[in-house]
């Protein structure tokens, strides 16, 4: 019999009777989350496919270039030590700040198309009857959903940054050990550890900068009956389109602009003690500004936007049935 | 007490009335088929018992509102819809995982001796298995849950002959105990005749019969009258009359079994004769009558 070949650890937990009040609590929700992972394999294929080429790339620049290519690859490793200390590290640093920045942006655009489908397809294959025919509230099935690209995205992408960096850093020793120039240089000179800390401090910002977004999208997922993509996406751009012609301001504009942009501003200082912009390539942990983030009214209003968009998602799926 | 009580129910889509004003009481242990043509309001009337759609009127099933507290009620509720809603992209030893995660009162062992019996393997994703073994899964998760009510709207919907005698055998032997109720909706009436121990039509919205299957065996009787005796027979007022292959069959209701035996063979009718009785257009019925007076 083929489902003796199954053997399930949890499965003693199941056995008949009344559970524990305490247990299902929690429980529905991280089985919520784990089904959540099982339908969804693109939240983490497409981070790791992406670095897979990323890596590809850094390994051929790496081997084939390794003294003559300036750029997001590889510095001059027989230059650089005549450069300055700092000037060295923002070289070096480039290709693995290029890296990081690359996977947030792609946790970003998989985690808007995530959170569009999240609650239009159940919909749309009519499996909600089947999810809603199970003790599990729509709450806890909102929350999971948010939980993908708010807690789940940026966990993978930060872990997957530091795995990529790590995996670039130990290749680009091994072919600069036996070419016979610069390890040394790319051992001391890259603060790689520094710069997981600022990767870490920068997925969390972003998921609580762009929190509104991804719970604007849901509820618009949950509320669409076709092409949910176009009604996250227009009307904001057309209400600030009116605005802008009708009253010749940009307030809307410039929130939107604010919203997808403006966590640089508000969690870094990229300005050094004399007011000369930092290069953005190298941001030490000196340039975190953890205290203004977390103080700025927007960061606390767009959290205040999200938990409500949430809670209308959470109202708005006790009704809703197949499309 | 009740497991399921309705009163005054009403729902609208737009000018079209589902439910208008249901009330409906369901005792623990029944099995309640409720018949009724395509937009009837059957799986209306389900969706409300499940707390899946808004509605007005009041309505208690195992004593709790549907509406505010549909994730209680589903530990002691199960739900089969029409074969289609088991997520496609979901593996059947996923299926069983999560419904063991989310559910105090699943017996996984229970199920996986289920799906023992069939061919479906635990590595299959469900868009790989036919619609039969589809509703064979569904089933067994539905099986092993210790739930007191289980609703089935339309579960059988294009299943073969085997697939649904089978889906039926399971549910009365595997499932039912007397204690647990169930409430189906089906088109294949012929397929429950032997299954139900209560009965209801609806039409347009309302109930428009309402017995249990004794009182249903007991009251409705269909002769095939001789031709001789078809005015003596029309005299006791049929509520329908149909021919077949030139003869007149009258169905009853309650008039005695010795009275109605002067005038030909009698039989009890099948749920679907009743339901054409009871729902048949009245044009149709005097189109009948005048076919009948005519020979």
């Amino acid at each position: 019999m083929n489902t003796q070949s199954n053997p399930e650890p949890e499965s003693h937990l199941d056995s008949q009777g009344t559970a524990p009040a305490a247990l299902s609590k929690t429980r529905p929700l991280y089985w919520s989350v784990r089904r959540e992972l099982w339908e969804n394999h693109s939240l983490y294929i497409a981070p790791l496919a992406v670095s897979a080429v990323y890596l590809l790339g850094h390994v051929i620049s790496v081997i084939w270039l390794p003294n003559s290519m300036h750029g997001i690859w590889m510095p001059n490793m027989r230059e650089l030590p005549m450069l300055p200390a700092a000037s060295q590290r923002i070289e070096l640093a480039m290709a693995y700040t290029h890296g990081a920045m690359l996977l947030m942006l792609v946790g970003f655009i998989v985690g808007i198309f995530y959170s569009l489908e999240a609650l239009h397809g159940e919909r749309h294959d009519r499996s909600i009857l089947f999810w809603k025919s199970l003790p599990v509230s729509d709450l806890t099935t909102v929350l999971a959903k948010a939980s993908i690209p708010l807690v789940v995205l940026p966990v993978l992408v930060f872990a997957i940054t530091v795995i990529l960096q790590r995996i670039m850093w130990l290749l680009s020793l091994a072919v600069l050990a036996v070419t016979g120039a610069g390890a040394a240089t790319l051992w001391t000179g890259l603060p790689l550890f520094e710069m997981e800390l600022v990767t870490l401090y920068g997925t969390a910002v972003l998921a609580l900068w762009h929190a509104p977004i991804y719970c604007w999208c849901l509820l618009v997922s949950g509320w669409a009956r076709r092409a949910a993509f176009l009604w996250a996406v227009l009307p904001p751009l057309a209400l600030a389109a009116v605005e802008n012609i009708a009253f010749h301001t940009t307030f809307l504009g410039s929130l939107l602009q604010n919203r997808l942009f403006g966590f640089e501003a508000a969690a870094f200082d990229l300005k050094d003690k004399n007011g000369v912009p930092i290069d953005a390539h190298f941001i030490p942990l000196t340039q975190l500004a953890p205290g203004r983030f977390l103080s700025s009214p927007s960061l606390w209003l767009g959290l205040v936007v999200a938990a409500a968009l949430l809670a209308a998602a959470v109202r708005l799926r006790r009704y809703r049935e197949p499309i | 007490m009740a497991c399921i009580e309705a009163r005054e129910l009403r729902k609208a889509f737009g000018t079209t009335v589902a439910l208008d004003g249901v009330n409906l009481r369901v005792e623990e242990g029944r099995i309640l088929g409720i018949i009724g043509p395509n937009g009837a309001g059957k799986s209306t009337a389900l969706n409300a018992i499940l707390g899946l759609t808004e509605y007005q009127g009041e309505l208690k099933v195992l004593g709790r509102d549907p509406r505010t507290e549909r994730d209680q009620l589903m530990r002691d509720v199960c739900f089969i819809a029409d074969v289609a809603v088991l997520p496609r992209w979901i593996r059947v030893s996923q299926a069983l995982e999560y419904v063991a995660g989310v559910h105090p009162r699943f017996d996984r062992a229970k199920a996986e001796g289920f799906l023992g019996k069939t061919n479906i393997r635990s590595a299959t994703r469900v868009r790989e298995l036919s619609k039969g073994m589809v509703t064979q899964l569904h089933l067994a998760l539905v099986m092993a849950m210790d739930t007191r009510l289980l609703v089935l709207d339309e579960p059988t919907l294009g299943l073969d002959i085997l697939y649904r005698k089978q889906f039926y055998d399971s549910l009365l032997n595997d499932y039912y105990d007397r204690r647990r109720t169930i409430v189906l909706t089906t088109h294949q009436v012929e397929d429950v005749e032997n299954v139900l121990t209560d009965l209801i039509f609806i039409n347009r919205g309302r109930i428009v019969l309402e017995c249990s299957m004794e009182e249903f065996e007991s009251r409705y009787l269909e002769v095939t009258v001789r031709p001789e005796q078809i005015a003596a027979a029309r005299a006791l007022k049929p509520i329908h009359e149909r021919q077949v292959l030139g003869r007149s069959k009258l169905l009853f209701d309650r008039v005695g079994r010795e009275q109605l035996g002067a005038f030909g063979e009698v039989r009890t009718p099948s749920i679907a004769d009743l339901f054409v009785a009871v729902l048949a257009d009245k044009p149709g019925i005097q189109a009948g009558q005048a076919q009948g007076a005519a020979r």
